[in-house]
């Protein structure tokens, strides 16, 4: 009896492999507000940039079979103001480490960032988001090119002592190209999948119902291509991977570590359902003991022959 | 809070339109103008939906089919559930108001209106009220607000219905020191235009979480960026910033 779900990445030892995703949970406040947030094994703080940024015009999401469309484009205050009101009231609510997300539109943003990010206590990982669709001149540019993913992540890398883990785009030919190149220049871990590309048109207004014209899919739509690229990749690297995309209950969690990932990101699901994160957290000692799991580390990969 | 809603009655009160009573919590719903967020089953996003009414025991709502949720949503009966978030939204804030306030509903902006005028008559500033509709078959609630002893107006596109035209057309009649209006865009444009009092609009965007944390429904306004989920859905003329 006791089911062991505690989970490590690089160093950083967590509760249970439960992690809000980027842009999913903001900084956390709004649902602290409906439970205690220190349950979860950590959570992704909202896409930063160097320079606040409004953001794409509404309609910014949209409906799909199984999922959702977002094409937010990274609206965030910029990380001189995330750095010194958001992350330095975030230990009233929630009293673990977090994960900070950054973005940019060149190398310089993304360095500015991890600077300023690279002393504040309360960060465990810096996660790079090298692959947001919704930005133009910026995000996926870097995440698509594996040369210009291994000089972001040599130039974030060589600024902080944090771990920091790169952000893919399933938007590629080939995942494992962009991953390995992330893993020679030095990444300490990667999150995959960002969001896949894709449109609604809208049948009245014969025009792209989002604003940005296409968007990010998510939600259990895209579980499917994530485990497939997270099987992938694990086999291509021997850095730890955060695996996202689609995730949306216990089994979900354990499909995708068996896949490979040391920890999971919830995203779309905590948008459906708030308390999502808090459920699966509480299923999860449960649904292992179902299957026969005594400690959820011996299952990450376990797919793998 | 989620609440699991049973639903007591879910009625075609006009053109395409529904009005459904539920049962169940309401303790998180303190002002007129807030909303519910509905799961729907097959449908990976909720449905936000206004308060119309508080009731002994629950709530109703009143919605229009749009699309398939809401088509879905008129199927249900008597007896099923309904999962919603619950509170959501600032909603009106009526110590604002003047004495003489005008409420100003177009279509299914009419719903969270009910409320705000109960909630008005409840503090003593019993408010007039202008109802638009495309045409006669459209119109819902008019005898309600006249119950409440409200002076109601409406209006119709096509004239089938009360004085011909826009819920515009039909201001100029009223004595009145402050506004609140909910309605499709283009309305609320043109009651920000043709009308000079202060007043609180209230605004639809395509929302995901409702609750601010994914920032699918940002606006921008003369007081910053907006949520309109969070910090909305209902803004003040002052700070309106059109695009």
């Amino acid at each position: 009896m006791g089911v062991d779900i505690s989970v490590s990445l690089s160093g950083l030892t967590l509760d249970n492999p439960v992690i809000p995703a980027s842009g999913c949970f903001g900084y956390g406040k709004e649902f602290s507000e409906l439970y205690d947030i220190n349950i979860l094994g950590s959570f992704s703080i909202k896409g930063t940039t160097k320079h606040p940024r409004f953001g794409n015009p509404t309609p910014r999401i949209a409906e799909t079979p199984s999922g959702m469309l977002n094409a937010v484009g990274l609206q965030n205050p910029g990380i001189d103001v995330v750095a010194t009101n958001h992350l330095a009231y975030m230990g009233r609510y929630f009293n673990k480490k977090v994960i900070a997300n950054i973005s940019g539109f060149s190398i310089e943003e993304f360095v500015y960032c991890a600077q300023k990010l690279d002393s504040i206590e309360q960060i465990g990982i810096i996660e790079v988001n090298i692959s947001c669709p919704n930005v133009h001149g910026g995000g996926i540019a870097f995440g698509t090119d594996a040369n210009s993913a291994a000089e972001v992540t040599r130039a974030v890398k060589a600024v902080t002592k944090k771990p920091i883990y790169i952000k893919l785009s399933p938007n590629v030919t080939d995942i494992t190209e962009i991953a390995v190149a992330c893993e020679n220049a030095g990444a300490d871990g990667l999150s995959l999948i960002n969001t896949l590309l894709g449109m609604r048109i809208d049948l009245k207004k014969r025009r792209p119902l989002l604003a940005n014209k296409t968007g990010g899919l998510s939600g259990p739509a895209v579980f499917p291509v994530a485990l497939r690229m997270v099987y992938q990749v694990y086999e291509a690297v021997k850095i730890p991977i955060m695996g996202m995309g689609g995730i949306s209950s216990a089994a979900d969690v354990i499909e995708m570590m068996m896949a490979g990932a040391s920890a999971v990101q919830i995203g779309a699901a905590t948008l459906k359902n708030p308390y999502i994160c808090k459920e699966i957290i509480e299923r999860l000692p449960l649904e292992a003991e179902r299957l026969r799991i005594t400690n959820l580390k011996d299952i990450i990969g376990v797919a793998h022959l | 809070m989620v609440v699991k809603y049973r639903i007591l009655s879910n009625t075609h009160i006009a053109k395409d339109i529904y009005e459904m009573c539920l049962s169940g919590n309401t303790e998180k719903i303190t002002n007129s103008g807030q909303f519910i967020n509905i799961q729907l089953d097959g449908f990976f996003l909720r449905r936000p939906i206004s308060v119309c009414d508080i009731t002994d025991d629950g709530l109703i709502i009143i919605y229009k089919i749009l699309g398939d949720g809401t088509r879905y949503m008129s199927t249900l009966s008597a007896g099923d559930k309904l999962d919603a978030v619950t509170g959501l939204g600032n909603g009106f804030d009526i110590k604002k108001s003047g004495n003489k306030p005008l409420l100003i509903g177009g279509g299914v902006g009419v719903p969270p209106l009910y409320l705000l005028a109960k909630r008005l008559i409840a503090v003593g500033k019993t408010p007039s009220v202008i109802l638009g509709f495309g045409c006669a078959d459209e119109v819902f609630y008019k005898e309600s607000f006249e119950a409440l002893g409200c002076e109601t107006v409406v209006t119709t596109v096509d004239g089938s219905m009360g004085v011909k035209g826009f819920v515009t057309d039909a201001v100029k009649g009223f004595d009145y020191d402050y506004i609140f209006t909910c309605g499709p865009p283009l309305m609320l444009k043109a009651v920000y235009d043709k009308t000079q009092t202060d007043g609180q609009f209230s605004f639809e965007e395509r929302m995901a979480c409702a609750i601010g944390a994914c920032m699918g429904c940002t606006c921008r306004t003369k007081k910053g960026y907006k949520r309109l989920c969070k910090d909305g859905p209902v803004l003040s003329r002052e700070e309106i910033i059109w695009e």
